[in-house]
């Protein structure tokens, strides 16, 4: 697999082509966040832990992107939005397929083959699906 | 001691897409207003923008022999006009200046506005289009409101209806809740005739010591700005996470409180209000937001006709950014206008009885929100 991680420290790509999100939580205030940071958004503490945050959520909100923002590289329609995982936290994330999808709906993460950078380099990013994996 | 401030002059450039440069439009703005005042003499001047690069505020008022003065550039997204408002306000209450010129100008790209504060990659990545933000905070309102789409077009409705009107309005066509829901979806809920268009104008005002000021100009009781609190993730600081945030104040909530206490009213107090409605949703979620309606209750504004001309509450008589467009630095200003005008009756065929208190809203990227509130 050549493809190259849409941006460093997002998630961890696994010999399988699976990914894991990497999120961080705060030693001072266990406040949760993705990306993980070197500061706590919440309280401002340098005391974070990178961990791996879970592969499987439920939809909070979904829309459907249907032209192209700018400089996005990947296809359209592409579908958007917020799941919500263990501990309550939300991360903002594509989703598949691209379709309004209900809240509440069982979603899993996925590695999603987004597009060729101006480079003509394959990149991949996170993405959360309703399909069988 | 404090000084009373007032709104000494007023001037607009209309909002839509012009042959005309930047400057150009703040220089008829900034002469109109300080024509309205009187020309006084001004000790500070307070530019807003966020397009127009370096030093745009020092163009305009150098291509008038205006400058001298400190003159300050201000980005504050969406409320930048409000921030420089609040400076100004500031300045003249505390008895630093006696008056203070604010103008904001812009001329914006056209198409989805493209935004420096995002990483390349979230761009690349699909995580950065500023309509699909608006759709989720309007599926949550649809969600927890019980607020309909039919709901949301009859905001662009009653906008569209006053910007017929509205001299600097882009769009001056009244519109239907088939036609609105006919136009191209964008976002699931929100369909094209639902969201505002960025685009071009300037508004300038004189702030001045109120003892100064021509006799019945109309007061600033309260210029507020405000940040977003961490952990939700749909604020306007636009985070890729958040948590749990029905206890979280929004931005415009803690901007609202801040300037009702500031001017020592409530939202009963208010006549009138111009909010943000760069969206359908946001416009009603401001209800709610600002204190104008429970949490929840907004929709009865909207089907009760509330916020409506001749309503309890008329909110955006200028017709809105859904018809004026939105210019990001001039905008809050023309809100700020539209109030000026209101309550001291030179509104014309807009004109409504007994206009004495009004709000201006504004919110957008940072997050910031600003909230002004003015006088008879």
């Amino acid at each position: 697999m050549t493809a190259r991680m849409i941006h460093d420290g997002l998630f961890r790509l696994n010999s399988d082509g699976s990914i894991v999100l990497l999120g961080s939580l705060c030693g001072e205030c266990e406040n949760r966040q993705f990306p993980a940071a070197e500061t706590c958004s919440g309280c401002g503490s340098d005391d974070q832990k990178i961990i791996d945050l879970e592969d499987r959520g439920t939809i909070w909100l979904s829309t459907v992107v249907n032209n192209a923002p700018p400089g996005y590289i990947g296809a359209v329609p592409y579908g958007f939005g917020v799941v919500e995982l263990a501990h309550g936290l939300r991360i903002i994330t594509l989703i598949a397929p691209a379709q309004v999808i209900e809240y509440g709906t069982p979603v899993h993460l996925v590695a999603h083959p987004l597009g060729t950078d101006e480079n003509d380099e394959a990149v991949i990013t996170y993405a959360f699906s309703t399909e069988a994996s | 001691m404090s000084n009373p401030v007032a709104i000494a002059g007023v001037g607009l450039h209309p909002f839509g897409r012009f042959d005309r440069t930047v400057t150009q439009m703040g220089v008829t703005a900034v002469r109109e207003a300080l024509s309205a005042a009187g020309n006084p003499s001004f000790q500070a001047a307070f530019c807003a923008t966020v397009y127009s690069g370096v030093a745009a505020g020092h163009k305009v008022l150098g291509a008038l022999g205006l400058t001298g003065i400190p003159i300050v550039n201000i980005e504050a997204g969406c409320a930048s006009g409000g921030a420089a408002l609040m400076l100004a306000t500031n300045a003249v209450r505390s008895g630093q200046h006696d008056t203070v010129l604010v103008f904001g100008i812009e001329k914006m790209p056209r198409g989805i506005i493209r935004s420096s504060f995002f990483e390349p990659w979230r761009e690349q990545a699909g995580l950065a289009a500023t309509p699909a933000y608006f759709a989720l905070r309007a599926t949550r309102l649809l969600r927890d409101s019980g607020i309909t789409k039919e709901d949301l077009a009859r905001v662009v409705v009653k906008n569209r209806a006053e910007g017929v009107n509205n001299e600097i309005a882009m769009y001056r066509t009244p519109t239907t809740v088939e036609d609105v829901l006919a136009s191209r979806l964008v976002c699931e809920p929100l369909h094209l005739h639902m969201l505002c268009s960025p685009n071009e104008g300037a508004a300038a005002i004189v702030v001045q010591r109120a003892d100064l000021a021509p006799r019945g100009s109309v007061k600033i009781a309260a210029a507020q700005l405000r940040s977003h609190l961490p952990g939700s993730v749909l604020g306007e600081s636009t985070p890729l996470s958040g948590g749990p945030d029905e206890n979280i104040p929004a931005a415009s909530t803690i901007a609202a409180l801040a300037a009702f206490e500031e001017a020592g009213c409530g939202p009963d107090d208010l006549d009138l209000v111009e909010c943000q409605d760069t969206d359908a949703a946001r416009e009603i979620l401001a209800y709610e937001e600002l204190g104008l309606c429970a949490r929840g209750d907004s929709a009865r504004l909207v089907r009760d006709g509330i916020t409506a001309r001749g309503g309890k509450l008329p909110v955006n008589l200028s017709g809105g950014l859904l018809s004026k467009g939105e210019p990001l630095g001039a905008s809050a200003l023309a809100q700020v206008v539209e109030l000026n005008n209101q309550i001291a009756g030179r509104s014309g065929i807009r004109q409504i009885d007994n206009a004495q208190v009004g709000m201006a809203h504004t919110v957008g990227r940072g997050a910031n929100a600003a909230v002004v509130i003015v006088t008879k």
